[in-house]
């Protein structure tokens, strides 16, 4: 065999594998490429499935369903106004209470606690995103509640009485489900998510900010104010969005002790509900297709709301990782 | 300004510093104090049940006791099918955007959409497959189960895949590539090697993100009192025990809600802590 065909052979061969390769790197590719296209189809799907399901209801009802507080399953009339109330004002009690907490527990973590504690209090904190939501569900049943029913509320009720608006708010028989112990039990439930991204975007404040305020002589207080509050301020509201969609869809703590009432009670302490509460409630014993589908609308009207808040708070955190230059 | 002037402002900043450093120190205390009752209470009320009979016996019916084997068996079986369908679909969309179409338009909007998912209602998710699975097969059934939980699981592993394998340094794929190695086989010996830890944080994360899902299970899977293994049928699952028999008015059903809580809380804990600590060694290495 002389040396140049023996040089030719390698080079075929080469261009076999090169080819070869080629082939499966093409492959790879558009494999993968397939695989993020499907997430992109998954919401569609969910969209075009939940309009699909809800057709129906809205062929009958209209905007109306949106204003409409009764909901009958026997005469075939249904609202989604009290779930949708239900549904914001519970998130809006989780907000006002995991709030103010998440910002302190990251002030505390970033600005006050000694560096080794920082590490077990984020991680114990954050172990609150694991316990799965029938766990927050039936220890608030079962714990919380009765709690509240024996001592809180009546104090409540006691302390508000002749208050002109908050005596309103906290009136009626102290039930101990109902739509302020939702409130509560999201409020713990959506903290860690608040407290992990305030923290987060706390430490992106340069030192140098922070410290030439100290040697102005500012107090810490002063400097978590003025200084690493205003220049975060863009990352912790998109964190308390975060938080927010969370609270919103949230589903199987809220069905435990919300009470499932489709009314709108003037008072806090009154039993409600929400659109997640009444669609695992309700689903499986609906009969009609008017009934299935009304619940579906009311998932639908879910998703569009959560999608919302989702969107504007990732928008925001995108903003805040724009500006860090990453 | 005077000296009473100076010393009075002088006086109300810190009487502000202290009040707020207060407020955090007792807004720590408030979140600690939140996580020590729950699993406390877990702990109290499900080791006090706990026995052999919940491994061993089915799930009872009204007034009797029994245990949870059907639905820890149902829940098994369908967390690992979940995990077993959702874990390449997303690692493989992951892979795309970090290395195939990094910084392209179709991986921001997969992003995008990936993160809305990723905190999307999951009661939604059930609706969903209940309008394109259960719906049209006209039953409830452990497959449906099967595929809520795997549109739950694809955004965290997609999110965690891409996020990992932009943490592998660059100058890792030039080399391999300058010895001549096609990208597929970089992406997989180089990347995916060097990814490892971070890869498997994702999926374990996902996991236990499933493992307590109850919503979605509710109009898919259903519940099943008795042993069943056909995956076209409805499955027993722990969630959807628990929450049957939480909210029911005999005392063995509730006792037995508690195990299960504790079961599952216990797995969950077990998968985060086991995800973290993957995590850790893994910077301490490097």
């Amino acid at each position: 065999m002389n040396p140049a065909q023996n040089t030719a052979g390698i080079y075929t061969a080469d261009r076999k594998v090169l080819a070869r390769n080629s082939l499966k790197d093409s492959f790879a590719r558009y494999l993968t490429k397939s695989a993020a296209v499907l997430v992109l189809l998954l919401l569609g799907g969910v969209i075009f499935a939940l309009i699909e399901g809800s057709l129906p209801a809205i062929k009958q009802y209209g905007f109306g369903f949106i204003t409409t507080e009764r909901w009958n399953p026997v005469t075939e009339i249904f609202g989604a106004k009290a779930p949708i109330y239900g549904t914001v004002v519970t998130s809006l009690i989780a907000m006002l209470i995991a709030v103010p907490v998440g910002i302190g527990i990251a002030v505390f973590i970033t600005e006050l606690c000694p560096r080794w504690l920082k590490q077990p209090i984020s991680t114990a904190i954050e172990l609150l995103a694991g316990i799965p939501s029938i766990i927050y569900g039936i220890w608030g049943l079962f714990i919380l509640a009765p709690l509240l029913q024996r001592y809180i509320q009546p104090a409540l009720i006691a302390t508000f009485e002749g208050v002109p608006v908050l005596e309103g708010l906290f009136s009626g028989p102290p039930y101990g489900i109902g739509i302020l112990t939702a409130g509560l039990i999201l409020s713990i439930m959506v903290l860690p998510f608040i407290t992990s991204i305030t923290r987060d975007v706390f430490e992106t404040v340069p030192p140098m900010l922070k410290e030439s305020a100290y040697g102005l002589g500012c107090t810490t207080w002063e400097v978590v104010r003025h200084v690493v509050l205003p220049y975060t301020r863009t990352g912790v509201i998109g964190g308390m969005m975060l938080g927010l969609g969370r609270a919103l869809g949230e589903t199987m703590a809220v069905t435990f002790v919300i009470g499932n009432a489709h009314k709108i009670g003037s008072s806090l302490l009154a039993p409600g509900t929400t659109i997640s509460a009444s669609i695992a409630n309700e689903f499986t014993e609906a009969d009609g297709e008017l009934y299935t589908s009304s619940l579906i609308a009311l998932g639908l009207i879910l998703f569009v709301i959560t999608f919302i808040v989702l969107a504007a708070a990732r928008l925001m955190l995108l903003r805040l990782d724009k500006k860090a230059g990453k | 300004m005077s000296a009473t002037q100076t010393s009075s402002r002088y006086k109300r900043r810190k009487v502000y510093h202290y009040l707020a450093m207060a407020l955090a120190f007792i807004a720590t205390g408030m979140g600690l104090l939140a996580l020590a009752w729950i699993l406390g209470t877990l702990l109290w009320k499900g080791f006090g049940s706990l026995s052999w009979d919940v491994f061993s016996q089915m799930t009872p019916p009204p007034g009797e006791s029994g245990g949870l084997l059907n639905a820890i068996y149902g829940s098994l079986v369908q967390t690992i099918l979940a995990t077993l369908v959702g874990t390449p679909i997303g690692i493989a969309a992951g892979t795309y955007m970090a290395e195939y179409g990094r910084n392209t338009k179709l991986t921001t909007t997969v992003r995008f959409i990936n993160d809305i998912l990723l905190s999307a209602p999951s009661i939604v998710v059930g609706l969903f497959v209940y309008e394109i699975m259960v719906a049209p097969m006209g039953h409830f059934s452990a497959w449906a189960g099967v595929a809520a939980l795997s549109i739950l699981i694809l955004p965290v592993v997609v999110r965690t895949t891409e996020d990992m394998l932009l943490l592998v340094p660059d100058s890792l794929r030039e080399a391999a590539s300058a010895l001549g190695a096609p990208r597929y086989l970089v992406i997989r010996k180089v990347c995916y090697g060097a990814a490892k830890a971070g890869l498997m944080t994702g999926v374990l994360l996902a996991v236990a993100r499933i493992s307590g899902e109850t919503a979605p299970l509710l109009f898919t899977s259903l519940n099943n009192q008795f042993w069943s293994t056909d995956m076209n049928a409805p499955m027993a699952n722990l969630p959807v025990v628990i929450f049957q028999f939480a909210l029911s008015p005999y005392p063995d059903w509730q006792k037995l809600a508690w195990v299960g809580a504790l079961i599952i809380t216990l797995t969950v804990l077990t998968l985060n802590i086991l995800a973290r600590t993957l995590i850790s060694t893994r910077k301490q290495q490097n």
